[in-house]
């Protein structure tokens, strides 16, 4: 049972930072523009195949390095060119732009690296078990994964909280015309974060590639699950996003872990159904089934019951 | 004779339209058309009733395949109803059932989820529409997991002989419902509630200091676009005898906003051309070319970019030149620009299948042409440049004539 | 009696408190200014009254009925219309759809998905003699959202009486207008206003002794006088808090 319990923590945890790596960028657009950026997902794939092409040729490190670089000047340009044109013509309109974009890289994807999926792997210095515990390994690329994830956010804290440009950035988020007011180009500010979160969103991809397999529906795999995220966590909002990423991420390991079905629960009050009952399907759910649609169920009950979000103070 | 003609002022379109989608199979009548006349039936129904939440209603859904897939799912158990003698009547009423059933859940799923519009109405879309998807390979005895459920369309009683066995007698039927659906979808934006969906989609704290209640308009809106949904998936389970997941995931939602919006919102017809495209993209171009979805995402971006109002917009845009009797002397810079444009769309359609191509000559338009030749590459790239340029030497010029057809005879400015 | 009665109305947001007990009655037929300086809480005050925002105590009564935290479709169900200061009109319906919508519900259509508008002869009437009132006959069928400053000032106007409310309240109907649109617009309130109870929010002080019977003056969200023209006017608190000011301005 302990080692159940410990290896769906590390990889909850694994997920939860994987997911906040997409989901930090994602807010960090939206709280800046106002954008929910459908196509986030879709760097985080371009991240991964970039990554891999890289790899094939220069090693697993200088993909690391060089793919989110790649992902961050063509997220830039996106902004440069195609959102800020759609801009004027309101909120519906860019998302609806960005939902097109997603669908767009998709395909752009399938037509320059093919359907099947790529045999992106994680380096081979990395393939040994960091520990074993209860005789279940836990593989060092995976630890190198949640080093990489909090390096980066420490990183990132530092530059918005201790950087000039940070601090005009967070300013920037709250007051964007007082800031444009004091000369500052707030135009080529929006476009360098759409870069960067876009850039960040590579690097989730190219770590998460080796482990979640690299091929052209991974972006529809995560994309959604990171829209739950940052609604959870409060449009927005940082600290929720965190919170929400780590939320989701265990919640959906332990599902995938236990056992636990509906059949437990009815025993728990003694009920029991009888197995060709019409509604058999429903008392013989188990958890790991239902592991997939936890995050929407707690996404509608979330803007049902808070629209904003667990710490989000934006209404619309 | 002066009553005649307010009655084809009035009613004119209407019988052609009617005329249209019956005289259809006159004009191609092989399996493959008259399988393309059923899909584009059930998708005008399907982007219509879309264009009610989006166009008119200003709700930007992501998961409207939920009530078409609804719909369906219970067209088919219908179906499977009345070949169990459980249920006694015909087939061709099928997609009344599914429209109600759609009615059904969107006044559940409506009744919280049009408290707002805009970014939170989105997102709860989303979330329904991958909960349900999610769902319904987990409750395998309505949904029938990943191979879904199918039926025969071939029980019940028939309608005056017609058995709707084959598929163009199912192309009359979805024509007639189509044709329904359409004049109910029109009339709705014709009444109190129809018009109130405008005003909330414009400006809802306003409609509130009118009288109405926005979120009680969005939610008519709503359940009435729930309902044609429904009728849509009833077509289509009647047309494929099964359903299966995909019909209610959001790829399916994804394919009716893109129709809606390509077509264009906003304009009644303009999802009505949405969806005549993309059918025949889907069915036509699809057997050309294994990149046809990379072609209509290619499209949708530009249209979202260029015409935000889509095809129907970029007609309409028309009708000021017109009413000034100025429409042609925009054909010349029409011409003068669209001519540089055709040849890089060609070009760059060209080089697309190039780059594709696994084979040793690729061809196309008549030509054949050879991905391992130098010379081809650079004389397609010449090419296609030097379209590009014409389009941006020429660009200014259309402009320009623009402006002066659409200028307001006398007035400054 | 007041048709419309405000009690001890307060309102904060947060630990900002804006409105601070204002007691106010309106009679029927009255036209009524409501002046004060920036910031002194007009705009928050016809918020609260036509529901926009819910009071934090305090009650409202219209026509004897308290409407306080009522929903603002409530509220104009009840007979009370406003305008807004920022124009505030239905930009891609038409002209003459804005006003027709504005009267669906006072003609008893409510929700209606059964009722043909086309049909309606007697409505499309009432809208097309709205649009005459407020001289937008011709552009009836362009889209508002196109239409110039003046013309959007008007259509807005339209919108606010074309229900036939009995209490109607406007936010700076003449701000940003030229000297001369500005008269044709006080002509046009006059006109449209006969008989009614009209409350009124604006700066230019010729126009509101000009329009107004009775005048309200709000300071940092309390009525300090309230009175005909001529007391406001030779009153020395408003001089000490408004009026000077404004002197100086103009």
């Amino acid at each position: 049972m302990l080692d159940v319990l410990i290896f769906a923590t590390l990889n909850g945890l694994v997920t939860g930072l994987l997911l906040f790596m997409l989901a930090s960028g994602l807010t960090l657009i939206f709280s800046m523009m106002g954008v929910l950026n459908f196509a986030h997902a879709s760097f985080y794939m371009l991240g991964a195949y970039f990554a891999y092409s890289l790899s094939l040729y220069f090693g697993f490190w200088t993909g690391l390095i060089f793919a989110p670089l790649i992902v961050g000047v063509l997220g830039a340009l996106v902004e440069r060119y195609g959102l800020r044109r759609v801009h004027q013509a309101g909120h519906v309109a860019e998302l609806v732009f960005t939902f097109g974009l997603a669908f767009l890289i998709e395909e752009a994807v399938q037509f320059f690296w093919g359907r099947d999926t790529k045999s992106y792997q994680s380096p081979d210095v990395l393939n040994f078990a960091l520990f074993t515990l209860f005789g279940q390994e836990f593989s060092a690329y995976r630890g190198f994964m949640i080093a990489i994830s909090v390096g980066i956010f420490i990183g990132l804290y530092y530059v918005l909280t201790r950087s000039r440009v940070g601090i005009i950035i967070q300013a920037a988020i709250t007051h964007p015309n007082t800031v444009a007011n004091l000369g500052h180009n707030v135009p080529l500010i929006f476009m360098g974060v759409f870069g960067v979160g876009t850039a960040l969103a590579g690097v989730a991809g190219v770590i998460a590639g080796p482990v979640l397999t690299t091929f052209p529906g991974m972006a529809t795999v995560l994309g959604s699950i990171v829209f739950v995220i940052v609604v959870i966590g409060g449009l927005g909002s940082l600290a929720g996003a965190f919170i929400a990423s780590l939320l989701i991420g265990l919640l959906q390991s332990f599902a995938i872990a236990s056992d636990v079905g509906m059949e437990d629960l009815l025993d728990l009050f003694g009920i029991s159904f009888p197995y060709d009952h019409a509604l058999a399907d429903l008392w013989g759910l188990t958890l790991p089934q239902v592991a997939p649609i936890l995050p929407f169920l707690l996404l509608v009950l979330v803007l049902i019951f808070r629209p904003t979000g667990l710490m989000g103070k934006r209404e619309e | 004779m002066v009553i005649l003609q307010t009655l084809v002022k009035k009613f004119g379109i209407w019988v052609a339209y009617l005329a249209v989608l019956l005289l259809l199979p006159q004009l191609f009548d092989s399996i493959l058309a008259i399988s393309i006349y059923n899909q584009m039936a059930i998708a005008i129904v399907f982007a219509l009733s879309y264009n009610m939440l989006l166009g008119q209603g200003g709700m930007l859904s992501f998961g409207h395949a939920v009530y078409f897939g609804m719909g369906g799912f219970l067209g088919v158990h219908t179906l499977l109803m009345i070949e169990n003698e459980s249920v006694y009547f015909s087939v061709m009423w099928v997609p009344f059932i599914g429209g109600l059933f759609g009615l059904l859940c969107a006044l559940f799923i409506g009744s919280f989820s049009t408290r707002k519009a805009g970014t939170v109405f989105a997102m709860i879309s989303l979330g329904i529409g991958e909960l349900i998807a999610a769902s319904s390979l987990i409750f395998v005895d309505f949904f029938g997991g990943e191979a879904g459920i199918s039926g025969d369309r071939t029980f019940g009683p028939t309608f005056f002989g017609v058995d709707f066995a084959q598929n163009i007698q199912i192309y009359y039927l979805a024509a007639i419902w189509t044709f329904i659906a359409t004049i109910f979808m029109y009339l709705f934006t014709q009444t109190p509630a129809g018009r109130m969906a405008n005003a909330v989609r414009d400006n809802p704290i306003r409609a509130e200091f009118i009288g109405y209640s926005a979120r009680r308009v969005r939610f008519i809106s709503f359940c009435a676009a729930g309902l044609f949904a429904g009728v849509a998936g009833g077509l289509f389970a009647l047309n494929y005898e099964f359903i299966t997941e995909e019909n209610l995931n959001a790829a399916t939602s994804g394919r009716v906003l893109l129709m809606a919006y390509i077509g264009g919102l906003g304009y009644f017809i303009g999802p009505i051309i949405g969806a005549v495209l993309l059918t025949l993209m889907n069915t036509l171009l699809s057997t050309y070319t294994d990149l046809w979805l990379l072609y209509l995402g290619i499209l949708f971006l530009l249209t979202v970019m260029f015409l935000p109002r889509g095809f129907a917009g970029f007609i309409m845009m028309h009708q000021v030149a017109w009413l000034r009797g100025r429409l042609t002397s925009l054909i010349k810079p029409y011409l003068i620009t669209g001519l540089p444009a055709l040849v890089f769309l060609l070009g760059v359609v060209t080089l697309i299948e190039l780059i594709h191509t696994e084979d040793e000559t690729l061809s196309i338009w008549g030509l054949s042409l050879t991905p391992a030749s130098v010379p081809t590459w650079i004389v397609l790239i010449a090419i296609t440049g030097a379209a590009f340029y014409g389009i941006r030497r020429s660009l200014p010029q259309l402009r320009e004539a623009w402006h002066a057809a659409n200028k307001p005879d006398g007035e400054g400015n | 009696m007041a048709i419309l009665s405000l009690k001890d109305v307060h309102k904060s947001f947060g630990i900002t408190h804006i409105i601070r007990g204002v007691s106010l009655d309106i009679e029927q037929g009255e036209k009524h200014a409501i002046i004060g300086p920036n910031g002194a809480g007009k705009s928050t005050l016809y918020h609260l009254i036509s529901g926009l925002y819910s009071v934090t105590s305090g009650t409202i009564e219209l026509k004897g009925e308290e409407i306080q935290n009522k929903p603002p479709y409530e509220i104009s169900r009840r007979g009370l219309a406003r305008s807004f200061q920022v124009t505030n009109i239905f930009p891609r319906m038409s002209v003459f759809e804005n006003v027709r919508c504005a009267l669906l519900w006072s003609r008893g259509f409510r929700y209606s998905f059964w009722h043909l508008l086309g049909r309606q002869g007697e409505l499309n009437d009432c809208a097309m003699e709205v649009l005459s009132q407020i001289g937008l006959l011709e552009k009836a069928s362009f889209p508002a959202g196109e239409l110039a400053y003046a013309q959007q000032r008007a259509l807005e106007l339209g919108i606010t009486i074309a229900s036939g409310a009995e209490v109607i309240l406007l936010d700076e109907p003449v701000a940003g207008m030229s000297h001369s649109e500005a008269e044709n617009a006080v002509q046009l309130i006059r006109q449209i206003t006969e008989g009614k109870t009209l409350v009124m929010v604006e700066h230019d002080m010729n126009i509101v002794f000009d329009v107004a019977d009775r005048i309200s003056v709000l300071v940092y969200g309390e009525v300090i006088a309230s009175d005909k023209p001529a007391a406001i006017r030779g009153n020395q608190r408003v001089q000490e808090a408004y009026l000077g000011e404004v002197a100086t301005h103009a």
